[in-house]
């Protein structure tokens, strides 16, 4: 899920204090993590890509994209909402951004899962719990566009854009034209 | 969400609608080899019928379970109320159990409320006499939704003993917030005292009302809540205002036919209507399970346990 807009949920605004990569980094970074995916996988024959909703969702069909273009052969793409398996339901009010869509078996597949911006790993433990519930894949790979630290799961990323070292109180905002570090500010 | 679900006027559009976009969500939960999540896992549903019921019952626990919550189920002949206790004492000492959701069904109009205001748990009203049963509102504007894209604009024909009905109350209510034109279809005798309030218009004549009508909204003959003759037959009835085959022939292409069930078949809808490829009918109980999985989630979810 988008740190970005979780955060502006209750109101506020994201101001950017830098910007860590530029659109064109992102895009090397995008290409990199496909090579390393078809490194790792010997190949994209059996390898699914599903976005968490929702910032994952553009770099999952980004990556598979790339995927296509250096292997050329199409992978299955899919979005996932983890909304119902998040264990702060009662905590806060939470409701699904889409609705999840993967048009496809598990079954035998790796499936790689696709996020913005890797925090506490909660949202990946939610994501590991929902995918379950549409088969049972072979093996579940995570890749990242940052990982920013600050861990509360046993969780690390397979492939990982950029590490970027944060403090607890700040937003990473993974969009197109690029990553900006900062902080949102009451309106 | 507020705390409890008694009416679709407590709602309003706003409401609705996010009560429809999170359906979305459980109807593809639904659709799923394993048709669970485990969002009010240690939460528990209690359902409290003192009318009779099948669908809307088993609706709800269905949907309950499917959210991972604990149903517990209780029935007015195997109850202490069959030795007399009132209506207060059974829900409090249900409330005494610690559980986080009631679901009411009364014959008297008003139950559900008066229940809030007694418990801590939240209260969902699924049907008090004549008066409401907004989860059927919300299905029936979901099917509605799913099969026309919108209802903004549509002109629903609310047909037969709406003197009777909640189906009716709570279904114009919700239509008309999210901007139906309805029209209530019904001899005066099965109309209540007063529409006044009802955002609806009223007519007498049927064939008329469907040949212009996006959804033709059948009600069930309440036989056995009527206790003077309010028709002169149900033979006669349905000449006038049954939903035959050959007003079915009247309505445009592409409306919907719907009914809250349970069906009586060839008075308010004739059998053969009911099987037609308009007809929704079978729809709307399938999304009534998503649609009170997204009420309980609302409900429940947002809330601390």
């Amino acid at each position: 899920m988008a740190e970005r807009e979780r955060a502006l949920a209750p109101g506020g605004a994201f101001v950017a204090r830098a910007q860590v990569m530029s659109a064109d980094d992102l895009r090397r970074a995008v290409t990199r993590i496909a090579h390393e995916i078809v490194e790792r996988n010997h190949g994209v024959a059996g390898v699914a890509l599903v976005g968490l909703q929702t910032g994952g969702v553009p770099l999952a069909r980004r990556l598979a994209g790339e995927l296509e273009r250096i292997e050329g052969a199409a992978v299955p793409l899919g979005s996932l909402d983890a909304t119902f398996y998040r264990d702060d339901i009662g905590l806060r009010p939470l409701v699904p951004e889409a609705v999840t869509d993967i048009g496809f078996g598990l079954d035998g597949l790796t499936v790689v899962l696709v996020d913005d911006v890797l925090f506490t790993g909660r949202t990946v433990r939610a994501a590991l719990n929902a995918l379950s519930d549409y088969g049972r894949a072979t093996a579940v790979q995570l890749a990242v566009m940052v990982d920013r630290g600050h861990r509360e799961l046993p969780i690390r990323p397979d492939y990982v854009g950029k590490n970027l070292p944060t403090r607890r109180d700040e937003m990473v905002d993974v969009g197109e034209a690029g990553v900006a570090i900062g902080q949102v500010v009451a309106p | 969400m507020n705390r409890h679900l008694l009416s679709v006027a407590d709602l309003g559009a706003e409401g609705i609608e996010e009560v429809l976009r999170v359906t979305d969500s459980f109807v593809e939960v639904s659709a799923r080899t394993i048709p669970k999540v485990p969002a009010l896992r240690g939460r528990t549903v209690v359902s409290l019928f003192y009318e009779d019921s099948t669908r809307t019952r088993l609706s709800f626990e269905t949907a309950a379970r499917r959210l991972s919550a604990d149903v517990m189920n209780f029935s007015v002949s195997s109850s202490s109320v069959s030795k007399g206790e009132g209506l207060r004492d059974t829900v409090e000492t249900i409330d005494a159990m610690g559980v986080d959701a009631l679901v009411v069904r009364h014959r008297a109009a008003g139950v559900p409320r008066q229940v809030a205001g007694w418990v801590g748990a939240s209260v969902v009203n699924a049907g008090d006499g004549a008066h409401e049963h907004p989860t059927q509102a919300l299905l029936d504007c979901y099917t509605v939704r799913q099969r026309r894209g919108s209802i903004e604009g549509l002109r629903v024909a609310v047909v037969g003993d709406v003197r009777h009905s909640r189906v009716a109350r709570s279904g114009v209510l919700a239509f008309a917030a999210l901007g139906a034109e309805v029209t209530v279809v019904a001899p005066p005798t099965l109309l209540p005292p007063s529409l006044a309030g009802w955002p609806a218009a009223v007519s007498h004549d049927l064939d008329a009302v469907l040949a212009k009508a996006d959804v033709a909204y059948l009600l069930r003959m309440q036989s056995e809540r009527t206790t003077e003759a309010l028709v002169p037959s149900l033979r006669e009835y349905t000449a006038g205002y049954g939903l035959t085959a050959r007003r079915a022939a009247l309505l445009p292409d592409g409306a919907l036919v719907m009914h809250p069930g349970p069906l009586n078949r060839g008075v308010e809808i004739a059998a053969e209507v009911a099987d037609l490829p308009g007809s929704v009918i079978t729809a709307q109980v399938a999304n009534g399970v998503a649609v009170r999985m997204a009420v309980l989630y609302l409900l429940l979810g947002s809330s601390p346990r």
